[in-house]
């Protein structure tokens, strides 16, 4: 039994540094996991969930201004990124926050083409974090359900 | 009067985004403050009691919560109709709650935009997003306000000061307190000239 609560401790632990070193993650995330505790154990997995869900609504609503050529909605399409990286930003998620950044340039100049494949890219990019995620939270799952306790993972 | 326990800290947080609410809301607590939270400016006023066009303390004003005592204020600046300038303009305006700390959040570093913030009498300015090491910081400063009510002694005002590791920000804020405080005591003892010339040196780069 303490075998696989170690075995799963060590998995988790490895999983966790590869998705920071892959930049997948950034520092903001370990902040996020600071706020967890054992009064609010569901704490990351919440915020992460609010967050992939605000990426789908707000790639939806960007997709349909950027849609007819002749009448792009730059700042509704601002808006979207705009929040898209403030909250990518608060969750950590280093990748899709990266993809916001270029996308703010696209829009600044009012290059549609530009922001469609950055939208794309945030799409695939939080699609991607999405499941790493889910990952990460099963062997935490799995560590709970062995009785275990989730390691402190210290990316410094 | 009591003691000041960390229970006792009440913060109103204004954000118009869920998300932000809740990650604010979540710091707050994991600093060991009871949170209110509002999705705009207006909601915080009228959770003040603060009528949009009633500025005065005005006993029959009509409030949610007239019994909370609020001990700080965080609040967005980016927020739709009311901005969390707008707020922070109010609330300074007003007799009543004019004392209450506030702080300004945003996502944007904008000097300009700090520097109105902090001239209006914004307590700090907080980039997001924010650190649980930034409430800590900030509630070892917000614990002054709390100790001079209730030991009128100059001397107790140093104490936080020397607490602060990062402490040219908060020094020129605590200079920005003193000076506005300056008429409830007219006398300034030895200690705060001190520190008041240590301040202005720091700052003098």
């Amino acid at each position: 039994m303490n075998n696989v609560v170690a075995q799963l401790q060590r998995q988790f632990h490895d999983y966790l540094v590869s998705l920071y070193q892959q930049g997948f993650l950034d520092n903001q995330f370990s902040e996020l996991r600071k706020l967890q505790d054992d009064g609010t154990p569901d704490f990351v997995a919440e915020v992460v969930s609010l967050f992939f869900e605000d990426c789908s609504k707000l790639i939806n609503t960007m997709s349909r201004s950027l849609e007819r050529p002749e009448n792009v909605d730059f700042k509704q399409v601002d808006s979207g990124v705009h929040q898209l990286k403030g909250s990518s930003s608060s969750v950590g998620a280093r990748r899709v926050k990266n993809v916001c950044i270029s996308f703010k340039e696209c829009c600044d100049v009012q290059n549609r083409e530009g922001c469609i494949r950055c939208l794309q890219q945030v799409d695939y990019e939080y699609k991607m974090l999405k499941t790493k995620l889910q990952d990460l939270f099963n062997l935490e799952q799995q560590i709970l359900q062995a009785g275990g306790t989730i390691p402190q993972v210290d990316i410094n | 009067m009591g003691v000041v326990t960390e229970s006792q800290f009440h913060v109103l947080a204004v954000d118009d985004s869920p998300f932000d609410r809740k990650m604010i809301e979540r710091l707050l607590q994991k600093s060991s403050c009871q949170v209110t939270t509002v999705d705009s400016g207006s909601k915080a006023l009228e959770f003040l009691g603060l009528r949009e066009s009633n500025e005065s303390d005005d006993p029959n004003a009509t409030s949610t919560s007239p019994e909370v005592e609020i001990n700080l204020i965080i609040t967005d600046y980016c927020m739709p109709g009311m901005t969390g300038y707008d707020l922070l303009k109010r609330v300074k305006e007003s007799a009543a709650f004019r004392s209450i700390p506030v702080v300004i959040m945003s996502s944007e570093n904008v000097p300009a935009r700090i520097s109105r913030c902090l001239e209006e009498g914004a307590e700090e300015f907080f980039l997001k997003p924010v650190k649980l090491a930034d409430l800590t910081k900030l509630k070892s400063h917000m614990m002054k306000p709390k100790l001079k009510k209730e030991s009128e002694k100059p001397a107790a005002e140093v104490k936080p000061e020397i607490e602060e590791k990062e402490s040219s920000v908060i020094e020129i804020l605590t200079l920005h307190q003193e000076l506005d405080s300056e008429q409830q005591e007219p006398v300034l003892s030895n200690n705060k000239r001190k520190s008041m010339e240590e301040v202005i040196s720091t700052t003098d780069r």
